[in-house]
């Protein structure tokens, strides 16, 4: 069952309002790590947010395990951790309170909590690092901590893929490690868990991704192993390389690839 | 010492000597629910950034007030039939998400008081009973409006409990919710119509225009001092309750509107727990 396929978008067009943002077809399949590249406006969220069915599907279809998508009941299976400058709100929420959330789809609305939802809650937060800020307000962690937290937030309800838009953007080179580091640890356990990320630059992820899609105006322009992408698409428009050389020269101690200066 | 003991032994006199009279005792009862069911709801508005919601469906219910002035029935029931449509009206109109919502909303509020002044001078009271409603008044409450109250908060208390978590998650994080397949729209709707319960529970002793400042006010003053959301909520209950009982008391005796007391009380609770965290903070970085 390694193989089988966990997203399948067949001639998706997703957009806004009738307006069609992004064009795409591909095949996602259990174990296997996605980063969905491209510059600003290329559709990569629109993209990901398409397979959850957040954005308008024009065309085409979705399947989620071998299910349309408005028949896929076990949302529990999937972990989305959306891109928020912050996860707080204008009322304090504990790290804790924040992570509960994500364990509705899986303990149901009305349900009481039971030992095995605060145990499954506790071992999201720990996963992420965070064991210790449990009880503090999310507002009073820092931005990478925060973006740490929602991904505790996707993992509580025992998430087998996770889908993440731009979790680096915005945070710091320490945060961004412990983000690479969570994410290694989960991909590495006997059931792997399948990753699907939206990145502006690889950074400390780029060991993890096994296949890279590249996105721009709102096509897929290659889709295929991370090694054998075209360094044009990898340049991400932020990290333009007039030599247009080897973008993993250097590896690993300079990741080049839309490394922000 | 004696002065305390001597103070609160005038308090409790002068609570007996409230609880002697019938409508005093209806008041305190409608006014214990309202401060219970206000800051239950609000908390999930204010988290939503929609603190102002409430002011809204106050201002549609007005309409329903006035309508039953003019049919000279039971002005508690239509109200709670117009604010509940109008809850769930202006959520639709919110879910579409278009550029005119906004302007569309403001026309549904401005036409229902506008419609409402207009109608209740129609009624063959005039609209001075109107003014009731729009700002409380301790002496209306009838037994079966108590009856009617304490139905929808219970509803409100009871729901805002239950299914806390998943309003939570919805008015926290909309797009997590729906991606975690929550039922969006459906949660939505629900906490309208909570929203449009509280309006119609708040119309006695608040007013259908103030009731919007007992929904948000003392969440707004609970989140000062509160560091979960669960101690929000519960804080926000126990201050909605204290300055509701305390403004109808102090309303019976001042001869003032409770409506306008309660909210400047529940504001007096937020500047004084703001001016102590932040002096508590000055002194701590010291």
């Amino acid at each position: 069952m390694s193989e089988a396929s966990v997203i399948e978008v067949r001639d998706g067009q997703f957009g806004y309002r009738g307006q069609v943002a992004v064009r795409a077809g591909l095949q996602i399949d259990a174990g296997e790590f996605v980063a969905l590249l491209g510059p600003n406006g290329s559709g990569k969220t629109t993209l990901l947010k398409g397979m959850l069915g957040l954005v308008d599907r024009l065309a085409g279809a979705v399947e989620l395990f071998g299910q349309p998508l408005r028949e896929f009941r076990d949302r529990s299976l999937i972990g989305y951790v959306p891109q928020r400058q912050t996860a707080a709100g204008p009322i304090p929420v504990t790290v804790r309170e924040l992570v509960r959330s994500g364990r509705l789809a899986h303990k149901g609305l009305i349900k009481r909590r039971s030992r095995l939802d605060d145990a499954a809650v506790a071992e999201a937060i720990d996963a992420v690092g965070l064991g210790d800020k449990a009880r503090e307000p999310v507002s009073t962690l820092s931005g990478g901590q925060q973006r740490r937290a929602l991904m505790a937030r996707a993992l509580a309800g025992g998430a087998t893929v996770l889908l993440l838009d731009e979790p680096l953007a915005g945070v710091d080179q320490a945060n961004q490690e412990a983000l690479a580091d969570a994410l290694g640890v989960l991909v590495d356990r006997d059931t792997a868990v399948t990753v699907v990320v939206v990145l502006h630059e690889l950074g400390p992820l780029e060991p993890l991704v096994t296949r890279a899609v590249c996105l721009d105006a709102g096509a897929v322009r290659f889709d295929g192993p991370l090694a054998t992408a075209p360094a044009a698409l990898l340049h991400l428009g932020h990290d333009h390389d007039p030599h247009g050389g080897d973008p993993h020269a250097g590896r690993p101690n300079r990741p080049r690839i839309g490394l922000v200066p | 010492m004696t002065a305390t003991v001597s103070t609160i032994s005038a308090a409790i006199t002068a609570t007996e000597n409230l609880l002697h009279y019938g409508f005093m005792r209806r008041a305190l009862i409608a006014a214990l629910l309202v401060g219970l069911a206000a800051p239950s709801v609000g908390i999930f508005l204010v988290q939503r950034r929609l603190a102002l919601i409430g002011d809204g469906l106050g201002h549609i219910a007005v309409t329903g007030v006035a309508l039953g002035l003019v049919l000279n029935r039971a002005p508690v029931p239509i109200a709670l039939i117009t604010a509940v449509t109008g809850a769930v009206g202006v959520e639709l109109i919110r879910a579409r998400g278009e550029q005119s919502a906004e302007i569309a909303l403001a026309i549904l509020f401005y036409g229902g008081i506008g419609g409402g002044v207009v109608l209740a001078s129609q009624a063959p009271s005039g609209s001075r009973n109107l003014t009731q409603y729009l700002f409380g008044s301790i002496a209306t409450t009838s037994s079966g409006d108590l009856t009617t109250f304490a139905v929808l908060a219970a509803v409100v208390v009871c729901t805002a409990v239950v299914l806390g978590g998943a309003l939570f998650s919805v008015s926290n994080d909309d797009e997590f919710a729906r991606a975690s397949g929550l039922p969006v729209m459906r949660l939505n709707l629900l906490l309208a119509a909570l929203s449009a319960f509280t309006v119609v529970v708040s119309m006695r002793i608040v007013g259908v225009l103030l009731v919007s400042a007992l929904m948000v006010v003392p969440v707004a003053a609970a989140q000062l001092v509160a560091r979960s959301f669960r101690s929000t909520f519960v804080i926000g209950l126990g201050i909605g309750v204290v300055v509701s009982l305390s403004g109808v008391i102090v309303s019976f005796y001042a001869d003032t509107p409770p409506g306008g007391t309660i909210v400047l009380f529940a504001i007096g609770v937020f500047a004084v727990l703001l001016v102590v965290v932040n002096v508590g903070r000055i002194v701590h970085r010291r």
